[in-house]
């Protein structure tokens, strides 16, 4: 198997913070690649590391075959890193930055490349616009074109549909598995589910720690949740009630309807029966959710790592 | 029915002092800040105090002897002996004394004519030449002022049986102010702006050139390229070059038209140095702004070297008035060098050759910071 990323025990300190721990990663060539994991979890930094843009304390392994702690300009050549935060010109005008940043990248064929990507992008009318005036949406899909540009063979997405519309998500979604089919690997890191669902395989990180991956069913499977969905009435008024019973794990609200999830079902599923019946609410057994899965490892994270 | 009031004037002390506190959490944590609120003051009195210097003493001074003798030796003693002469060298050659005169290595050529001795004891009231460097009159004032007087005081006890009647003076005391010899002020000051207004500006604008990237988050985006340090660093400060050139040039114009300041030598020569010394300031800035963590900081990192500049270059304050110290520091400054430079281009007429021991400071200035500058720069967002 050819991996794109392949990293062991890779570890970053900022001072006394340790803020990735012994991590280790395998992303496939031309997979979409998720990274999940609460703010500060060490995503970010994670993600810079693979591009050379921080250097790892230590570890070993590679990127797109390059040594990630020698060869990062060969990486560099070859990844497009499209950052949390909008980090084009806002100064520069739309054409001025596409053209900046293939001219970075020592582009031949510079001209043709940057108005093939105005001509995608839509924007070709709007060249002369300053970056800066453009809207969440469209900032981010420039953001896209730019680190596009150089053809890269490897994309590092840190949030990229933070603060962008549902539809402009639903349409960037796209982008990426086309891309994908391409031959493209992504490595991708959201907050959002449905986002995390369409991803090929997942990487959940906590404290600095991996703590899954796999694809999302493996992910699911392997914390060996048993998830009940209680429905009626004001089901989630009893959300704090139903924590108080013994088994019950957790419990998460999904709209109505509440998730409660234990790891042993052969004793929870009688003291749920018994809690609903008693407060006419409606049980049904489910699968746990990826959701479930997550909040669940977060919650097992905090109680390993911060007492 | 009251309508609701403003207290505009009124003071929660509770909030008060939660800002108060805020403002020393904050400043606290600005280091750089916090270093030039200390650091500041006492640059400031240790110049004022003790390098700056308006009636400056111990200028080097050259003697042209045709020969030595004992009266000779007595005049050249009692110059030394005044506090505002060092006398470095005896040369006897009149194109030796004007070298070292217009490379600025002495401020004062005293000349003694063949015969002096003979002269001055037949009461022939020989002529004593002073040559001055007015090209800063302050400078020389001074010393001048002091000359008239040790003729007389020197050579009237050993001279008393051969001058019963002593005139007023025994020797003839003529002195030249060379380069500005009407001693206008604007002859000094306006080629020196040149260097001033150049060291603020380029240092400041390149200064905020990388730190303004870093705080627009845009320096994440440059850093994701292949681009290298020397890449970066040196296609910042080529625009500011350009725009130096054209400082300068409106500068000159006005001091060729408005200040009427005399222009000497090769304007080409005096474009090149330019050049060199802008590079100089830009690559300061440029290292600057990769030293600072913000825009802030390397505003004040462009003050700090701002004021010394100014201070220690001899732009204010004439340099050999400061002591030896001072003057070492001064020597580390582009602007020192700049000044000489400009100075002896537009006044005195100086050439290439005559310069060089001006240039090659700036050039070691610019390899030093830029080495400096591209150690510092970070590659990585560490």
């Amino acid at each position: 198997m050819n991996y794109a990323i392949d990293v062991h025990g890779i570890n970053k300190r900022f001072g006394d913070k340790h803020v990735v721990r012994d991590l280790a990663l395998q992303v496939k060539q031309g997979e979409i690649f998720g990274f999940l994991g609460p703010n500060g979890s060490g995503k970010t930094t994670s993600i810079r590391m693979l591009c050379g843009l921080l250097t790892p304390d230590s570890g070993s392994g590679t990127c797109l075959g390059f040594d990630v702690l020698n060869e990062s300009d060969d990486i560099k050549k070859q990844v497009g890193y499209m950052t949390q935060r909008f980090s084009l010109w806002e100064d520069l005008t739309i054409g001025e930055n596409l053209d900046f940043v293939a001219r970075m990248f020592g582009m031949q064929d510079r001209k043709q490349a940057v108005a093939k990507a105005l001509d995608e992008l839509g924007l070709k009318a709007r060249k002369d616009q300053l970056a800066g005036t453009l809207s969440g949406g469209w900032k981010q899909r420039l953001s896209l074109a730019s680190c596009l540009l150089h053809r890269p063979r490897l994309l590092l997405l840190d949030e990229p549909t933070a603060g962008v519309d549902p539809k402009a998500r639903r349409d960037f979604w796209e982008d990426i598995h086309r891309l994908s089919e391409a031959g493209i690997t992504i490595l991708v890191s959201t907050h959002y589910m449905d986002e995390a669902e369409r991803c090929h395989r997942l990487a959940y990180l906590a404290y600095g720690n991996l703590l899954a991956s796999g694809t999302s069913k493996d992910i699911i499977a392997s914390q060996q949740l048993s998830t009940w969905s209680i429905n009626g009435g004001n089901a989630h008024r009893f959300a704090a009630a139903l924590q108080q019973l013994p088994m019950v794990e957790q419990v998460t609200t999904f709209g109505l309807k509440l998730h409660v999830s234990g790891k042993q079902p052969e004793l929870l599923e009688p003291a749920l029966q018994k809690f609903a019946s008693s407060h006419n609410l409606q049980l049904e057994r489910s699968s746990p959710t990826l959701e479930d899965t997550f909040i669940h490892l977060m919650r097992e994270a905090h109680d390993q790592y911060e007492n | 029915m009251s309508s609701p009031r403003l207290h505009l004037h009124r003071m929660n002390w509770q909030r008060w002092l939660g800002i108060v506190i805020k403002e020393f959490i904050q400043l606290k944590r600005d280091r750089l800040t916090f270093g030039m609120i200390l650091g500041i003051p006492i640059v400031l009195l240790l110049i004022f105090g003790f390098a700056l210097n308006s009636d400056p003493k111990h200028l080097p001074t050259v003697v042209l002897l045709h020969e030595s003798t004992p009266l000779t030796r007595d005049y050249v003693a009692a110059m030394q002996h005044s506090g505002y002469f060092d006398m470095i060298a005896t040369v006897s050659t009149e194109e030796e004394a004007d070298r070292l005169l217009d490379e600025g290595e002495v401020q004062f050529v005293v000349s003694f004519p063949p015969d002096f001795q003979r002269a001055l004891v037949r009461g022939e009231h020989p002529a004593v030449l002073v040559q001055a460097d007015a090209s800063d009159p302050v400078a020389a004032s001074g010393a001048l002022g002091v000359l008239n007087r040790i003729g007389n005081e020197i050579f009237a006890p050993d001279l008393p049986g051969f001058h019963p009647q002593a005139p007023t003076s025994l020797i003839d005391l003529r002195v030249h102010k060379r380069y500005n010899p009407e001693g206008i002020t604007a002859y000094n000051i306006v080629p020196g702006l040149i260097g001033v207004i150049l060291t603020m500006t380029m240092v400041l604008m390149t200064g905020l050139a990388m730190t303004r990237e870093r705080e627009r988050g845009t320096f994440e985006n440059l850093l994701a390229t292949p681009a290298t340090p020397l890449e970066v660093m040196s296609g910042k400060i080529i625009p500011y070059i350009l725009i130096g050139l054209i400082q300068v040039t409106v500068i000159l114009l006005a001091a060729r038209f408005i200040f009427h300041v005399p222009m000497v030598g090769s304007l080409l020569l005096l474009y090149g140095v330019v050049l060199v010394f802008i590079c100089a300031n830009l690559t300061l800035g440029i290292t600057f702004s990769s030293i600072a963590q913000n825009q802030l900081q390397a505003m004040q990192m462009t003050y700090f070297f701002f004021l010394p500049s100014m201070l220690l270059s001899g732009f204010m304050f004439p340099f050999r008035g400061m002591p030896q110290w001072a003057q070492y520091v001064g020597n580390c400054l582009p602007l020192t060098h700049f000044l000489q430079l400009v100075r002896g281009i537009l006044l005195k007429g100086n050439t290439a050759g005559m310069l060089f021991h001006h240039i090659w400071p700036l050039l070691l200035f610019i390899v030093v910071v830029l080495g400096i500058g591209l150690k510092t720069f970070r590659r990585t967002l560490d």
